[in-house]
């Protein structure tokens, strides 16, 4: 079996996933009382797996959609399941994402953690490895085993260490997850069986399936993948998790958890059952609507600040799923896009309001007011992200929301049109809370808090430099996509090649 | 020298980053060190890019490639044409001088560096609109002024008013950029491109004789290409029925309303019809719409400004008005026309806005025309250069105000058709006009001062530093429009090409149909009567306002109906909150939010909340909160899992 995985001069993905294993194990032996330790050696830990990645952003060839960085060995022969991971141009994004937040949760967690401080930043770099291990595996038994890896440490994050509501949040987190991923595991042993006991996703993304199995199966994977993403009307697990859930805890779920069930669609829907995902890109595209309008609505009624920004999220992420069933190059590509964007600027949101929780205890919006006198630091990177989260041009939201709209107005007119007042409705809603939270008088709750510290800072500089060179320069990430996008497109359109100016030009002949 | 107009918007972008950045901290009141240099060689490079032009060097250049996906793909890149010169001259001399005028305006201000920054960002931004050569990099600027104006409107924000005005400005203009924003999808699907030059070149073969069907109706591509685009100039450029959030904008600063909310930002819709004139001209239909909008736009602002007392308000709304005129041109196919009134415009109104910034200043922050009076004594130079703004805003000839308008009243006339009707709208608000322009002249400058005793003693002239920025553009109220005369009075002055500014720009407008000069005679009769209504107005003014101040009372006790509507702006806003505001936060509160979310989603969906609870309440008595327990129940569910699986596998048959 090939191995390709030394690009670097060492297996760049087994590393990401194992160091931060080790690293959680090595926190496992540390005595509790030692809690600046823990605290150090987790960092240690992240900033390495961070370094290893980086290979990947610097030697990946965008000239291919083949996988990169292979390694591939035999893991349980009698069942042909190997241990396989690789990444193409899409994957390759994410798990760079994961790494980097990964540093930026130790680092916000750092004096807001308080109590079982070591469970907790074993339970956090577990998440990492299991995160970069979803996005990398070309196996599915592997994939499914770091899919449901993923699920303990944070159903322990947020139930554990979450606010006062927070078992609730985590059972119904787990409970709905778990009921999707039932569903999929249906569908992964269906397709093993189909191709002769073949776990290989690439070979499955390359086989033919009857349109028949084709459907049913792509209902079952979007049992899975719409409850992650969080689609309408399957959402509502996303506002209670987020709600009760850690800064920490709310900053993976927006950053990467919830985008594996975009990187689902991506990964296998798309490609295995295309004749499918064709015949329901319609309904697709109708529910990405709902939830675009829907998500932005409920945003108006709300009254606590984390459960707006989680509303906002199911919102973002109809967009994401707009443009992915827009089936043409500009939505998917847009949507790949804004799936990194939503990390970035959503993640950011939620560790400003981490930073703002850590001194006032208080989720209440109406707690806040005239906070841009007191915190103007803070306040100016807030703006930042809010209008990066409402699509400003010259920030990364602008890109992928463009692009998601070019293809889905390519796609559907009416889908596009209407999925467009969107901006409308996120801007209503974001400088509305804006406005409650920085501009008028000061909250004399808030008075003598001190501006943000440079710790602080370092979590939100990363994203806020991010955020403009997206903005500016998507062309860094947007050219890692081009080939494995092509792929997908040639797999599920193969008569119209995705070409959006001849489809439209016949349209108006 | 080849690249040196690239410095035009780096520079005021390295200002902005330089302000925000090391501004509260190091700099603080000496932002204006910044920022000032920054825009003054900004302008200096415009000047010299301008004569290039002149001289016939047209910049056309990508800079980099932006976006590419699929077959999408676009840069960021210059096209300095004739148009985008005219612009460059009105955008960095006004914004210079407002920077200047700032100075003194802003001193003691604690939001001082963040000002300056701020400023310097919206003439980046503006600059980056105007010579943008593509329409992304286009509705890039478009939002980017946007967010400007949204800082500055709201730069004071411990008041909600102003923080209330802010949100109100960015969220009406995003009504607006939706349509624009289909409108740029429309093109690329039409054209492959969104780069100008091709879009532009091809526009008659590409859209000619295509039809979509909307709502059942056929509708030319050109049409809707054109009403989309022009429902981001709509928002903008604050026209019917958009115009709601400029009078609001009023919450800011004195010079951000002359340099944004006047003579630049809110004329960008006016530009980008007139830079997309190849498209719009091949809709008739559309063209209407955009003539009798700014039409019927000029005169209801004119209306509404007739009964105002905030003497920014009454600008505001003329400024709609006079915004108004210059979709009037474009909608005659008087592109040249239109953009000439913007010129001229931002000259006297931005000299308007910084006089009623000099009164403000001197009666402390007081807006109501009805508690000043006499200011002439105290005020001389703003007195002065008010008057000349005003004159000229009244199309008083010799004034700039008078060849631009005069020169669209003309083109209106002299179109035919509908062009009568425009014509006769457009005369009708320019009586109004001139008549609330010298009705708040003789409320503020004339007559005795009643605003108290202890205002009056504080009564004084501003400093320098705001008087020769009033100066400087009071000249160029007065000489501004000396370069597009009219071809009579050239005639008498026997001057060979008296519409210098119309035959400058005439290569950006070159497939406009009836461009040619028309066949119609009696521009003179057309002028006078303009001049006419001007003058009648300021008489009526005069009399009403200065001579015989009992007959105002009288008339808005003999009509209070009408004076109550035109007092309430014809209850516009009301309108808007009944119909959209309201419906949106209850659907939120009551329906969505309480009713769906809450029971019906999660109801329907799954039971899954109430077995959460009962779940929960059982897990409570296992001595929660333990770690052991969260993981054993992890286990066994994954040990269920497994189970399940496998039982599956076999009934498969594995």
């Amino acid at each position: 079996m090939a191995n390709f995985g030394y690009t670097a001069g060492y297996p760049v993905l087994s590393t990401l996933i194992f160091l931060p294993v080790i690293g959680a194990f090595a926190i496992g032996l540390i005595k509790k009382e030692k809690a600046g330790l823990i605290k150090v050696l987790s960092l240690i830990t992240s900033l390495l797996v961070f370094a290893a990645s980086v290979p990947l952003f610097i030697f990946f060839d965008k000239t291919t959609s083949n996988m990169q960085f292979v390694e591939w060995y035999s893991w349980i022969p009698p069942f042909n399941i190997d241990y396989h991971v690789g990444v193409d141009g899409i994957s390759v994004l994410f798990v760079l994402l994961s790494t980097l937040v990964t540093i930026l949760c130790v680092i916000i967690s750092w004096n807001s953690v308080k109590d079982k401080v070591k469970e907790f930043y074993m339970a956090l770099l577990l998440i990492e490895g299991a995160m970069v291990g979803v996005f990398c595996s070309v196996d599915f038994f592997l994939f499914y085993v770091f899919w449901e890896a993923m699920l303990i440490p944070m159903y322990l994050i947020i139930g554990v260490w979450g606010g006062p509501n927070r078992l609730y949040a985590a059972i119904k987190f787990f409970l709905y997850t778990l009921v999707g991923s039932v569903l999929m595991l249906v569908g992964i042993i269906a397709l093993y069986l189909h191709a002769g006991r073949d776990f290989d996703i690439q070979h499955l993304a390359n086989m033919k399936y009857p349109l028949s199995m084709q459907m049913w199966l792509f209902w079952a994977f979007f049992a899975a993948f719409a409850v992650k993403v969080p689609m309408f009307p399957v959402h509502t697990w996303l506002p209670d998790a987020h709600t009760e859930a850690p800064t920490a805890g709310s900053v993976i779920l927006a950053a990467v958890l919830i985008k594996m069930g975009a990187y689902g669609f991506l990964r296998f829907s798309l490609p295995m059952f295309p004749d499918a995902s064709r015949a329901m890109a319609m309904p697709m595209m109708v529910l990405s609507v709902i939830a675009i309008i829907y998500g932005g609505i409920v945003c108006l009624a709300q009254t606590d600040l984390k459960r707006l920004i989680a509303y906002s999220s199911v919102s973002h992420m109809g967009f994401v799923t707009l443009g992915i069933f827009a089936l043409n190059v500009q939505g998917m590509e847009g949507g790949i896009l804004q799936m990194l964007n939503h990390g970035i600027v959503t993640g950011a949101l939620f560790l400003c309001v981490g930073i703002i929780y850590e001194r006032t205890h208080s989720r209440q919006i109406s707690d806040y007011g005239g906070a841009a006198t007191v915190l103007p630091v803070y306040a100016g990177l807030f703006m930042l992200f809010t209008l990066a989260a409402i699509g400003l041009p010259g920030t990364n939201g602008f890109v992928g929301e463009f692009l998601i709209l070019l293809g889905g107005f390519t796609a559907n007119k009416a889908a596009g049109a209407i999925a467009a007042t969107g901006i409308i409705i996120g801007a209503g809603y974001m400088l509305w809370l804006y406005q409650r939270m920085f501009f008028q008088s000061v909250n004399p709750k808030l008075e003598g808090f001190s501006d943000i510290s440079a710790r602080e800072f370092i979590t939100l500089a990363p994203m806020a430099a991010l955020v403009f060179w997206i903005g500016f320069y998507p062309d860094a990430f947007l050219s890692f996509l081009h080939p494995s996008v092509q792929a997908i497109i040639n797999r599920v359109q193969p008569a119209a090649g995705g070409n959006a100016v001849a489809d439209f030009l016949r349209l108006f002949a | 020298m080849d690249h040196l107009y690239l410095l035009i918007p780096a520079l005021p972008l390295l200002g902005f980053i330089i302000n925000i950045t090391l501004g509260r901290g190091l700099i603080k009141g000496k932002a204006h060190l910044v920022a000032i240099p920054a825009v003054f060689l900004s302008w200096a490079a415009a000047m010299y890019t301008v004569a290039q032009v002149a001289g016939g060097t047209i910049v056309s250049r990508d800079f980099y490639t932006w976006i590419v996906s699929g077959g999408f793909s676009v840069s960021v890149g210059f096209l300095i044409d004739q148009l985008t010169a005219v612009m460059l001259v009105v955008v960095t001399t006004v914004s210079l001088l407002v920077h200047i005028y700032s100075t003194g305006y802003m001193r003691g201000d604690k939001g001082f560096y963040r000002f300056f920054a701020y400023l310097n960002l919206f003439t980046f931004s503006m600059l980056m609109l105007i010579m943008s050569n593509n329409f992304l990099q286009l509705y890039f600027g478009w939002e980017a002024v946007g967010l400007c104006s949204y800082f500055l409107i709201g730069f004071w924000y411990e008041k909600k008013s102003a923080a209330d005005a802010g949100k109100k400005a960015f969220i009406v203009n995003r009504f607006g950029d939706f349509g624009f924003g289909l409108g740029v999808f429309m093109i690329f699907l039409a054209f492959g491109t969104l780069h100008y030059g091709p879009v532009f070149q091809s526009a008659p073969g590409v859209l000619a004789g295509k039809t979509v069907m909307l709502f059942g109706l056929s509708v030319p591509l050109a049409t809707l290409i054109s009403l989309l685009l022009f429902c981001g100039a709509v928002g903008k450029s604050a026209q019917l029925p958009l115009h709601i959030w400029l009078p609001d904008a009023m919450e800011g600063p004195t010079p951000v309303s002359a340099l944004i909310h006047a003579a630049t930002m809110v004329t960008a819709g006016v530009f980008m019809v007139a830079r997309c004139n190849p498209i719009f001209s091949l809709s008739p239909l559309a063209m209407a719409v955009v003539g009798l909008t700014g039409a019927v736009t000029a005169l209801f602002a004119a209306t509404i400004a007739l009964v105002q007392n905030d003497i920014k308000r009454i600008i505001a709304y003329s400024t709609i008005s006079q915004l108004g005129y210059m979709f009037l041109a474009c909608g005659v196919g008087a592109y040249g026309a239109g953009i000439f009134h913007l010129y001229t415009h931002a000259f006297f109104k931005a000299l308007l806005f910084l006089g009623a910034g000099s009164v403000m200043h001197s009666m402390q922050g007081e807006l109501d025309i009805q508690k000043m009076g006499g200011l002439k004594k105290y005020m001389p130079v703003t007195y002065w250069t008010f008057l000349a703004a005003s004159l000229s805003i009244s199309g008083i000839p010799g004034f700039a105000g008078f060849f631009s308008k005069d020169e669209i009243l003309w083109k209106a006339y002299s179109a035919g058709g509908i062009g009568i009707l425009l014509w006769g709208l457009g005369t009708l608000a320019a009586l109004l006009t001139a008549f609330y322009s010298f009705r708040l002249f003789f409320l503020a400058f004339h007559g005795k001062f009643r605003g108290g005793h202890e205002l009056e003693h504080h009564l004084h002239e501003a400093p320098k530093s705001m008087t020769v920025p009033l100066a400087i553009l009071g000249i160029g109220a007065v000489a501004a429009g000396w370069v597009g005369l009219p071809s009579f009075i050239g005639d008498a002055l026997g001057i060979g090409q008296p519409d210098k500014f119309g035959a400058f720009l005439s290569p950006v407008f070159v497939n406009v149909p009836g461009g040619a000069e028309s066949a119609v005679s009696g521009e003179a009769m057309v002028t006078g009567l303009s001049v006419a209504v001007g003058l009648l107005g300021i008489l009526i003014a005069a009399y009403m306002y200065m001579w015989k101040p009992e007959t105002a009372k009288a008339l808005k006790q003999k009509l209070p109906g009408i004076h109550k509507v035109l007092w309430n702006k014809y209850y516009v806003d009301e309108l808007y909150n009944f119909i959209i505001v309201k419906p949106a936060f209850w659907t939120a509160r009551n329906f969505i939010a309480g009713t769906s979310d809450g029971k019906v989603i999660e109801g329907v969906v799954n039971g899954v909340p109430r077995a959460i609870d009962s779940f929960g309440r059982k897990l409570r008595k296992l001595q929660t909160g333990m770690l052991q327990d969260y993981a054993a129940i992890m286990a066994f569910c994954i040990f269920a899992f497994i189970a399940a699986a496998l039982v599956f596998w076999k009934a498969m048959g594995g």
